[in-house]
């Protein structure tokens, strides 16, 4: 019981790192990584939605018909997400601004979805926190050090603070281009570390694409 | 037409295509960019998917968002009511080609079940409301944006196929080469952002 339970929170910060090894929710994860604070917030925003939902949805899974669950997610993910946004827009409104879009379009985050379908609907309450923690954690842990390398090479400065002044940084990193460039070293270390190769999976988790990849599958 | 509306049409056009193209600028889209991105057939038949679905969801939004939710001041329903509204869209379309149009649902029908968690679509409907278009600038910028999408999408399949030849570094194989990819062709896009001045 014990051991399971560590297992559920930890699998998601180093093993089955939501970024970095299910390669999920990359629209928020390139968009928002310009400056470590951002990305940090931005997990954290993911995070609570990301827990809220997958204990409602554990806790409903039984009355949940299975036809329609897909809606059923989406409408109890949509609802966190909206109060999310409503807390961030009283309350750090400035977070708000920078964050823009990305906030709501939480929703369509491929990690949350993907847990609820893969993990939430199987699992009880208890367990389906501790893994929607883990994996927020891991989500909050890979944006913020993408963010952390983007701020520093482009700007020189951590978390907002200078740290080298005098010398003119490559603007390149806070620029689009930058992120793609630095998510793509990035996952060339964690595969050369893991020693495995690194594979599209095409959102892999995500459930209303299982069908097409089968059907995509037979096709070839 | 005046010259206004023909200004108009041509900022918010090129705007979707080149300069904030959805993809390599706004990073909207992102999981199909690189998951159908592999073959360059798949990537033209998504790319059509993906300029219809954005196209009918612009102006259903548009219109959901003008006639339903701002006279009761429901806005903050928004995020809510959009995602509803394009996943019965995608559902109603993916219905619809079935039983009218067998030969395009065969064509089409696979991508359709993955854009309803495209968030090029969602993205499309909130960035309408943020930028105040109106009806027909929003079904523009539906379109343009699909359109943008389906060109980076069609340049970066087109660079895969040829990478596949290639003897790229061991742990770069997959998907990191593939995003080192798009971050040459996001630098080439970005020389588009001078264009106006």
């Amino acid at each position: 019981m014990k051991n399971r339970s560590l297992h559920e929170l930890s699998k998601g910060i180093i093993k089955e790192n939501p970024t970095f090894i299910l390669v999920l929710g990359m629209c928020p994860t390139l968009a928002v990584s310009t400056t470590a604070k951002n990305s940090f917030m931005m997990g954290i925003a993911a995070t609570a939605v990301l827990v809220l939902s997958n204990i409602i949805i554990s806790l409903l899974r039984k009355l949940i018909p299975d036809t329609v669950r897909i809606p059923v997610y989406i409408t109890v993910i949509a609802g966190f997400v909206t109060i999310v946004q409503l807390l961030m827009k009283a309350f750090l409104p400035e977070l708000d601004k920078a964050l823009g879009i990305y906030i709501p379009l939480i929703v369509v985050n491929c990690i949350i979805l993907a847990r609820a379908e893969a993990f939430a609907g199987k699992n009880n309450a208890w367990y389906s926190f501790l893994d929607g923690l883990g994996m927020g954690l891991g989500f909050t842990l890979a944006l913020t050090v993408i963010g952390t390398i983007r701020e520093f090479l482009g700007n020189g400065a951590i978390f907002g603070f200078k740290i080298i002044k005098n010398i003119p940084m490559p603007a390149i990193f806070v620029t689009p281009a930058g992120a793609f460039l630095v998510l793509g070293s990035l996952m060339a270390l964690v595969s050369a570390l893991t020693r495995k190769k690194t594979e599209i999976k095409d959102c892999a988790d995500c459930p209303v694409q299982c069908e097409t990849k089968d059907k995509k599958g037979e096709s070839r | 037409m005046n010259t206004d509306t023909f200004k108009m049409i041509i900022y918010i056009s090129f705007g979707a295509i080149l300069m904030n193209n959805f993809v390599l600028s706004n990073f909207l889209g992102i999981c199909p960019f690189l998951g159908v991105s592999k073959k360059l057939s798949s990537a033209v038949g998504m790319g059509v998917a993906v300029i219809f679905v954005m196209t009918l969801a612009s102006v259903v939004t548009y219109l959901t968002n003008t006639y339903l939710l701002v006279p009761y001041n429901l806005e903050y329903l928004q995020t809510l009511t959009f995602i509803l509204v394009i996943a019965g869209l995608v559902q109603f379309i993916e219905m619809f080609m079935k039983k009218a149009l067998p030969s395009l649902y065969k064509a089409l029908g696979i991508y359709l079940p993955l854009i309803t968690t495209n968030c090029a679509v969602l993205g499309v409907a909130l960035l309408n409301v943020q930028y105040g278009y109106n009806l027909w600038q929003s079904a523009l910028y539906g379109a343009t944006g699909g359109l943008g999408f389906m060109i980076a999408t069609i340049i970066f399949a087109g660079i895969r196929e040829r990478l596949d030849m290639n003897d790229v570094p061991k742990y770069f194989k997959g998907l990191p080469i593939a995003l080192i990819t798009a971050a040459f062709l996001s630098m080439a896009f970005t020389g588009f952002k001078g264009m106006f001045g």
